[in-house]
């Protein structure tokens, strides 16, 4: 009825490229920038800041450089969290050796150190493919956390191994450190998210996008076409790996303030970019902002209903949660196999011939 | 018994005209989940009982209810960040977190909400100087008094020398099992022993490989820095090796029940270091009996009573309603703020009238929290397990630990961090 292409007429080649075509779902995306980033930062406050919209922004960083890597490149990664790891240890290391250097560079910076750790961790994806793969970024994961925690200088030799981030400012306002005003944090993280989504949906439409999901699909006829598996591969490690970087910056500095290596980016949490790119949906950009969501929201959301509103014991309640999110996850698998944005994509092909299906 | 709480709140409703709704809240950031919930229980039950008991048999503190919010963090940082940002507009008093790593998170965030922070015997050691760190506090004992502890213990096991005869320290490989480790370093130094370091990764399942580098080296002692599932398994390593358990000293995070028992006869004789006392011969237990378990109000399973940890939450209940009486007595306020609380804490004394008092004689040392001392006496105790009686046997009564190592240590690494952080000193 009002969801259609029909009546909005395409002139130029770039409008009919365009990654919303339907005029609906254009202004669905205005609507929600808008209220991204002129609402809710008059609304946030301190526990909507740290317990939900940051962690949601920054793994949705995360996810959608997994994304790239798995979803798009079809590469199976489960050294995440080292990798994450290194982003976060790059941001101390640079934060404590050049005070004055503005947190911008500093993230984007560490995002470059993690993406050449990441390529270097990618080169046996030339040689071994599928779950041999896994198993030797794997060994990224466990090899990165045995460094960080064996290396002094890596945590700037202090007595417990710990890194916090110390205060920095920008444009006047804390952006690190316990005086950060929510709303300061979550728009910078917002400007990251929003930023590298962007770079990224326009990455895997282009040349370089196409040859990855070339590789992905028949890595030999892609060959025989002209894709260099070396650059596609190592490209989307690269890539892939200064998205995770960047988002193990940003939850190490402005999420969380002080980090170990050992329990803030051990397997689980490579385990858990792994659900959060499965759920959310593979190669979808959409999917890699719901698989994030469902996974930062939903617990809390659960956690708030059993021992907010029914006052439930709290072991009860975070067993259940357990149960209920695990359900799910099978759940969802069983029926939609391709993830929340395939639900979503279903939802919108229905919508688009409704009210009349045939 | 109804009557009497009636009594007690119309009572302090009348004479302090505040609302009746006023209550004073002690957030527990516990975890009954995950591979650390064998400490984390009995703590967060002997926490939350306690608070009952103070609620039942006394009308509350000073005739304010108290409330304890639980809420789960699974030993886990993220969690604890939410756990904090949901629990800190409530009203909260002070946290405990029982775990080193949030307590390194909360440390910043809560001295800019100017809410007080207790870390009981964990946490980061040098907030013991309160002039940098204004509202942290770690009475009565740190990790570096217990890593103390095992060294004195060492010392007079060999008549006061120890040169030449060596030490391994079990650490969980995290913020918990690093701190002691410089100031390990610099006793070796001192007394002329060798030290060994045997990193355990989280959960701590996975021992074989220290165990056997133990077994191919034999150092004369080992000491453990563990927790959760780790100290059990580490205990039945050092059974499996046949390692003398009597030279086997944990801190006291690794010196519970639920950490002997699954060990079964070979664990006895292990050692562990302590600064309260085990079991329920204490005239608060019948007063736990009669206010909070026979009245069906014991949290959890109401089943920890008496445990080694249980014990300790205890204890860490009463220090802080101690703590809030002296801030009542400060202020004249009796609903005290978070803000009050910081001054209860750094004026309190706690003497042997006073722990007779709460029905605990004998529970704990004694001491005073100065400004500049936030961290107590660090005089500690050695345990040592009878398996066959099933009890923990205090064989060393609470002794100095070497203040002069630890306090430059605190001192240092305090030094350090007003540094980095631009903190002004305190405490003129």
């Amino acid at each position: 009825m009002f969801y259609r292409e029909a009546g909005d007429f395409k002139t130029s080649y770039s409008k009919d490229e365009q990654t919303f075509p339907i005029k609906l779902d254009r202004t669905g995306y205005y609507a929600v920038m808008l209220f991204a980033f002129c609402v809710v930062p008059f609304m946030v406050n301190d526990y909507w800041a740290s317990a939900v919209l940051l962690p949601f922004l920054i793994y949705a960083i995360a996810v959608i450089g997994l994304n790239i890597l798995i979803g798009y490149c079809g590469q199976l990664s489960l050294g995440s969290g080292g990798f994450m790891a290194v982003g976060a240890y790059s941001s101390y290391k640079l934060m404590t050796s050049f005070p004055d250097l503005s947190m911008v560079i500093v993230i984007l910076l560490s995002g470059l150190i993690t993406a050449l750790v990441g390529t270097a961790f990618g080169l046996p994806s030339l040689r071994i493919k599928g779950f041999y793969l896994a198993v030797a970024t794997l060994a990224a994961q466990f090899f990165l956390v045995w460094l960080f925690n064996k290396v002094a200088w890596f945590y700037n030799y202090s007595a417990s191994g710990q890194i916090s981030a110390p205060e920095r400012t920008i444009f006047g306002f804390y952006i690190t450190g316990p005086n950060t005003q929510p709303a300061v944090a979550y728009l910078f993280c917002l400007a990251f998210a929003v930023g590298l989504a962007w770079v990224a949906r326009n990455m895997t439409r282009s040349n370089t996008g196409r040859k990855w999901m070339a590789i992905r699909d028949m890595d030999i006829a892609a060959e025989i076409i002209g894709v260099n598996p070396l650059k596609a591969k190592l490209s989307a490690f690269a890539v892939s790996s200064f998205y995770i970087g960047v988002a193990g910056a940003l939850l190490f500095s402005v999420y969380l303030g002080a980090a170990e290596v050992g329990e803030s980016f051990g397997m689980s949490k490579s385990f858990l970019l792994v659900f959060m790119v499965i759920i959310g949906g593979l190669g979808s950009m959409f999917g890699s902002f719901a698989g994030a969501a469902f996974m930062v929201l939903l617990p809390v959301l659960l956690k708030n209903i059993m021992v907010g509103q029914l006052g439930w014991a709290t072991d009860i309640a975070a067993h259940f949660e357990f149960v209920i999110v695990g359900l799910l996850i099978v759940i969802f698998l069983i029926v939609e196999p391709h993830g929340l944005a395939a639900l979503w994509r279903v939802a919108k092909d229905k919508l688009r011939l409704w009210p009349f299906p045939h | 018994m109804k009557m009497t709480k009636f009594a007690a709140v119309a009572a302090a409703a009348i004479t302090v005209a505040s609302p009746v709704l006023a209550e004073l809240v002690f957030p527990s950031l516990s975890y009954r989940t995950g591979a650390y919930a064998a400490g984390g229980i009995p703590f967060a039950d002997g926490y939350a009982d306690y608070f009952t008991l103070v609620n039942e048999r006394d009308g509350g503190i000073g005739g304010v209810m108290t409330k304890v919010v639980e809420c789960e963090t699974g030993y886990n940082t993220e969690k604890g960040v939410e756990c904090y940002e949901s629990t800190k507009g409530m009203g909260a008093l002070v946290y405990q977190p029982l775990s080193t790593g949030m307590t390194y998170q909360l440390i910043p965030k809560a001295a800019v909400d100017g809410i007080p922070i207790h870390t009981m015997g964990y946490g980061r050691t040098a907030a013991a100087n309160g002039k940098v760190f204004n509202n942290v506090f770690n009475y009565p004992d740190n990790y570096w008094n217990g890593a103390s502890a095992v060294v004195n213990h060492m010392l007079e096991l060999n008549d006061g020398d120890i040169k030449g005869k060596s030490l391994a320290l079990v650490y969980h490989n995290s913020a918990y099992g690093k701190e002691p480790i410089r100031t390990l370093e610099i006793l070796s130094e001192k007394h002329g022993f060798k030290l060994t370091l045997l990193p355990v990764d989280h959960p701590g399942q996975e021992q074989k490989s220290q165990w056997l580098q133990i077994r191919r080296e034999k150092p004369d002692y080992v000491t453990m820095y563990g927790w959760g599932v780790m100290n059990p398994t580490a205990i039945q390593e050092a059974a499996n090796i046949r390692f003398p358990m009597e030279n086997f000293i944990g801190i006291w995070w690794s010196g519970s029940e639920n950490d002997v028992k699954p060990v079964g006869a070979a664990a006895n004789g292990y050692k562990a270091v302590s600064f309260h006392s085990t079991g329920s011969d204490f005239p608060v237990y019948d007063d736990l009996k009669k206010y909070v378990v026979d009245a069906g109000k014991a949290a959890g399973a109401g089943d920890q009573l008496g445990t080694v940890v249980y014990n300790r939450g205890l204890y860490a209940a009463m220090l802080a309603v101690e703590a809030v009486k002296v801030a009542q007595s400060i202020h004249g306020v009796k609903d005290i703020t978070s803000v009050m609380m910081r001054d209860g804490m750094e004026a309190l004394v706690i003497n042997e009238e006073i722990m007779t008092a709460q029905g605990m004689p004998n529970f704990g040392p004694t001491f005073t929290v100065t400004c500049e001392n936030h961290g107590g006496p660090g005089t500690v105790g050695v345990l040592q397990w009878d398996a066959t009686a099933e009890t923990w046997n205090m064989i060393s009564d609470y002794k100095p630990t070497d203040s002069e190592v630890i306090n430059a240590l605190i001192e240092e690494d305090s030094m350090k961090y007003a540094a980095e952080n631009n903190i002004e000193l305190g405490c003129k």
